[in-house]
């Protein structure tokens, strides 16, 4: 792991810090962002135990209980449990670190090697050469996990660095909530993430991440699924906090017969920038795709979104579907919407759809006019808004998570 | 009783004036019939009570339940009992039939008592499926998304459901017939009228056609021009309009080009 570790720094020092003439970064400028004066974090220097990790992280957020819980403060596994069940499954779910000592024939395998390589850019490769802590999750051959999994990731100060390597082996089924939080404070902080889903043939993974952060903090994040032969991968990405996000989402079709699904949510306030770039690659034949990321911008937010669709020359009979839309609650909100396809196989149905739009004076005055106060009358249009993106979320703690938050920022 | 009482009241739209003065006066339990010509300024009326921001009132006076009406936020004018049947409803994607008629229930308790806890979900299916069934509407109808999708008559028959449910001391019903087939009309028409019998509902009914007025018989007939009321009477005056259309009152009080 350390050669690994040197390798990608050696990628880190070989690039340049991406700039605004960088396609990916264009309306992402870094002029703000001060690298140099982020402390470090604990860093097993100090004493996990003594951050605390607010009670709604970690809670119970599926209707099946939970069979698997790994909370961790810094990368620093604070308290971990997995069910009997699940062990006997056969499944391996565990802090990344574990991981590498119990697991290294495995992890070896799969780490930045098909899901994010370090030289998927800058921050790849300093994740590459710093990651700290994070979930290994492992499902066998044919398995079903019993229960979902949960990994609550709280970030206490300074530089993060969890990594996320989810690997299931054919026919396996999973489901995992990723959540990630850190408690707002006055100094910036860091967060370099990177998430590998690999999800083999037949097998079907479903994966949320839920971001909130508190807005000192600055994410830059690497993801990847691949999804194999008639396998499926139901990705659910929701974004509230950090002062700046850069995420680069990609799912490889690479099998045939292989479904994915993005489905994104994002609410920014204050002064947050949000830059998420997503991608479709559709690398095998009979492959569908269906993208669909909301935004609510408040106050002076700003966010941007640029989706792409690939089909290779042979990804024949092809689906590809992507959706973005914006809502705009202020007059200095901001939101840019950039979708894409480059198409080079022939027999393919794409299409894509982008919005920007103000909230809709006539939709408030209706409901004010049965009696719903103003300010109840524009939350509720805005969760209509996200209605049909938490309908793709199957989990009722999340959603419930999901729309107290939303109610909060509306205001 | 309730009442609500129109005094010289101007609206405009967009700083064009399209009220020119309008004098009513209607009383909980009694049903006035509001006709004119496309144009002639009724749904404008309509908005101007509900409070739509776009309207403005530039001269003149409503008081509602003894209260300065134009003062009131379109909210404050619902609660206090005043409802709108929208000639052209709006669709709000994402709340669904019921979620909005449970805020619209809520906001009335809260706005009574702010610690109210709000209707209890059984309370509120029942008050539901039964207003429903009055209406002879399908109770899939709830889980939907409000107006988004809706036909024209399905649409009208959900404006009535609210109507059923908030229970108004003074309906406006903005063409409420216009879209529904036969039989929907017969259906929302005797909803309105029981509503009318049960809670002494007063109903300003804006139509161009008699056959809603043979359900909902009217006390008093208005007919609107050019933003004035031109004619006054009672049923006859309905069925007069109904044989003869517009043009003898073009004539008598010219054309909005004219005016
Ligand atoms: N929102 C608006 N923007 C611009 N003009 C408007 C608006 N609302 C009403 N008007 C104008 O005001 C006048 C009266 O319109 P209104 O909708 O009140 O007529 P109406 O009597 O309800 O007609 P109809 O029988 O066709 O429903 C029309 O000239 C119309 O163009
Ligand atoms: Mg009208």
């Amino acid at each position: 792991m350390l050669d690994r570790r040197l390798a990608a720094w050696d990628v880190y020092a070989s690039l340049p810090m991406p700039t605004t003439s960088d396609e990916p970064w264009r309306r992402t400028n870094l002029r703000r962002f001060k690298p140099d004066n982020i402390g470090p974090s604990l860093n097993g220097t100090a004493d996990a135990a003594v951050a605390s990790v607010p009670d709604y992280l970690a809670a119970q957020l599926t209707e099946d209980k939970t069979g698997g819980l790994l909370v961790q403060v810094d990368g620093i596994t604070q308290s971990y449990e997995l069910s009997e069940e699940l062990q006997s499954q056969g499944i391996i779910f565990c802090d990344m670190h574990v991981a590498v000592r119990d697991h290294a024939e495995l992890v070896q395998k799969w780490f930045m090697t098909e899901g994010v390589p370090a030289t998927d850019g800058k921050f790849a490769a300093l994740h590459g050469a710093f990651w700290r802590g994070g979930t290994f999750l492992y499902v066998p051959k044919g398995v079903k996990a019993a229960a979902p999994m949960h990994s609550a990731l709280w970030s206490a100060n300074g530089k993060t660095f969890t990594h996320t390597l989810v690997v299931l082996e054919e026919g396996a089924e999973a489901t995992f909530i990723d959540e990630y939080g850190s408690a707002e404070s006055g100094s910036d902080a860091l967060h370099v993430g990177a998430i590998e889903l690999l999800v083999r043939d037949n097998a079907s993974l479903m994966y949320a991440s839920l971001q909130d952060f508190g807005t000192n903090m600055w994410q830059f994040n690497h993801e990847r699924g691949r999804v194999g032969r008639d396998a499926r991968l139901d990705w659910v990405t929701s974004a509230m906090g950090t002062r700046l996000l850069k995420a680069f989402q990609t799912v490889e079709l690479d099998g045939q017969g292989s479904w994915a699904r993005m489905s994104g949510l994002f609410f920014a306030d204050g002064r947050q920038h949000f830059d998420l770039d997503t991608q479709q690659n559709h690398n095998a034949p009979d492959t569908v795709s269906d993208l669909l990321y909301k935004g609510a911008l408040r106050d002076k937010s700003r966010s941007v979104w640029q989706g792409m669709i690939k089909a290779l020359p042979g990804s024949q009979r092809i689906d590809g579907f992507q959706a973005n839309r914006n809502l705009l609650l202020d007059k200095d909100a901001r939101a840019d919407s950039i979708p894409g396809l480059e198409i080079e196989a022939d027999d393919v149905a794409c299409t894509h759809a982008s919005t920007v739009g103000k909230i809709d004076e006539e939709e408030v005055f209706y409901l004010m006019s049965r009696g719903i106060p103003r300010e109840t009358a524009v939350q509720m249009v805005v969760e209509g808004f996200f209605d049909p993106l938490m309908q793709r979320i199957p989990f009722a703690g999340v959603r419930a998570h999901i729309a107290e938050r939303i109610i909060e920022k509306v205001g | 009783m309730t009442a609500l009482e129109i005094r010289n009241l101007h609206v405009s739209v967009a700083d064009q004036s399209i009220l020119k003065g309008i004098d009513l006066t209607v009383k909980q339990g009694e049903i006035h019939a509001i006709m004119g010509p496309n144009g002639s300024g009724k749904s404008t009326l309509a908005y101007a009570l509900a409070g739509h921001p776009f309207y403005e009132p530039t001269a003149g006076q409503v008081i509602f339940n003894g209260e300065d009406l134009l003062e009131m936020d379109a909210d404050e004018r619902s609660r206090a009992g005043l409802f709108l049947a929208f000639q052209y409803p709006v669709a709000v994607p994402g709340v669904t039939v019921a979620n909005f008629l449970r805020q619209a229930i809520n906001a009335r308790r809260r706005a009574e008592d702010p610690d109210d806890k709000g209707i209890s979900i059984p309370a509120f299916r029942r008050l539901l499926k039964t207003k429903m069934d009055m209406l002879g509407i399908d109770h899939k109808f709830a889980g939907r998304y409000l107006n988004e999708g809706f036909s024209g008559g399905e649409k009208k028959r959900a404006e009535i459901l609210q109507m059923a449910v908030l229970e108004p001391s003074i309906a406006i019903m903005d063409e409420t017939d216009s879209g529904l087939d036969i039989d929907a009309l017969r259906v929302v028409a005797e909803g309105a009228v029981r509503l009318r019998n049960e809670s002494d509902m007063g109903v300003i009914v804006i139509t161009h056609y008699q056959r809603l007025l043979n359900y909902i018989v009217p006390d008093y007939v208005h007919i609107l021009m050019n933003g004035r009321f031109v004619e006054h009477g009672g049923p006859d005056l309905a069925l007069k309009l109904e044989e003869l259309g517009y043009d003898w009152l073009r004539e008598l009080y010219g054309t909005p080009e004219e005016a």
